[in-house]
């Protein structure tokens, strides 16, 4: 029964966080100076679902393997590899170095 | 090796929509590896859930109803080590706090009166939102529902086959299959600093600001404090500004420019504030 209230309460919690914005912020234009802090969200927390995902909670997921087989990622896109063929080859890098 | 950004920039497709429909089919392609990457976490996930008590089914309606990988998993974690009923609703929501400056990024994209927005805004996840950006804060609405049509199905699908074979979380691991997330949000990041130099600073202060913050808040406020590097922007010009590469010396030298049209601003700033 505790986990059915908490999975309900997950629930309704995530959709609430979810509608805030659009029901509170959609209906009106904002000002250039916020939409323009809005704009650079994007990169921001791009930046900051990676550092958690790698860090973890008090840096506790810190994986060297994990780290060399993104690093491989931006390398591979910049040489203008598929994104495919970069996913790929940074999961097999990961995966050679914890043989 | 110079690269020119132009070059890159020209060499970039085009994200911008056609019509709703190609919209929409170009979220489903793009969601598609974002969707592989979720049926694989989604897999441990009914695994781990399964050996932790939940039964067969709790961890399916779960991930049908929260669909949120983070949260799940801070979820399982808290009601595995004790943490008990509030502890574990808890750490789940803070998790969750970042879909709060999410959904006012996109909020102005979203169509109809506010019941409507609210259930679009559900539509919001990690991956699709990201996916859906069509860079200076325009989202392309219909990519963002097709980059996460494809991903519930398969977040849904891999719990449920995670619950049915229960198969060894180690093994995901031992493939390297953990890196995949990761990956796709840096191939995403690649892509927001290529097509747009102004973004390099935000992301670089995101970057930061989340790893100081994590080492003593859970996710969710990690996150929201990283958010936060984009208030960079109010060190610049106010207009939204055009694509054309802008570093940050520039923006500094802007800002002096910038004070000067705070005051023709519109009015009702209150939106400033609230953030």
């Amino acid at each position: 029964m505790t986990l059915w209230l908490a999975i309900g309460a997950v629930a309704a919690l995530s959709f609430t966080c979810k509608a805030f914005g659009p029901a509170l912020f959609g209906g009106r234009t904002l000002p250039p100076r916020a939409q323009s802090v809005i704009a650079l969200t994007g990169p921001a927390l791009l930046a900051g679902f990676i550092v958690v995902d790698v860090l973890g909670s008090r840096w506790s997921a810190v994986d060297l393997t994990v780290i060399a087989g993104l690093a491989v990622v931006p390398l591979l896109l910049w040489r203008r590899a598929p994104l495919p063929v970069a996913l790929v080859a940074a999961v097999a890098v990961t995966a050679l170095l914890r043989v | 090796m110079t690269v020119r950004i132009g070059v890159m920039d020209r060499l970039r497709p085009a994200k911008v929509a056609v019509s709703p429909r190609a919209s929409f089919l170009s979220g489903l392609k793009t969601g598609s590896g974002l969707a592989a990457a979720s049926f694989l976490l989604a897999v441990s996930f009914g695994a781990i859930s399964t050996s932790q008590g939940w039964g067969h089914l709790a961890p399916v309606i779960c991930s049908m109803a929260v669909f949120s990988g983070s949260a799940q998993f801070a979820l399982l974690a808290t009601l595995g080590s004790g943490g008990g009923i509030a502890g574990a609703v808890t750490s789940a929501a803070l998790i969750n706090s970042r879909f709060i400056p999410m959904g006012i990024a996109v909020a102005g994209d979203l169509r109809g009166g506010r019941f409507r927005r609210a259930l679009e805004g559900q539509a919001v996840v990690d991956g699709s939102w990201a996916a859906a950006h069509l860079g200076g804060g325009r989202f392309d609405r219909y990519l963002l529902f097709g980059a996460t049509a494809i991903q519930w199905p398969a977040w849904v699908a891999g719990t449920a086959l995670g619950v049915a074979m229960s198969p060894d979380p180690d093994l995901l691991h031992r493939l390297g299959l953990d890196v995949l997330t990761p990956a796709l949000f840096v191939a995403l990041l690649f892509d927001e600093v290529r097509r747009e130099r102004i973004n390099r600073l935000p992301a670089l202060l995101g970057a930061v600001l989340a790893a100081g913050l994590i080492v003593f808040l859970p996710a969710g406020p990690a996150l929201v404090g990283a958010a936060l590097a984009a208030l960079v922007a109010l060190f610049r010009a106010p207009a939204s500004p055009p694509a054309g590469p802008e570093s940050a010396e520039e923006a500094n030298r802007a800002e002096a420019a910038g004070q000067a049209d705070k005051a023709v601003q519109p009015v009702h700033s209150d939106e400033e504030v609230a953030r």
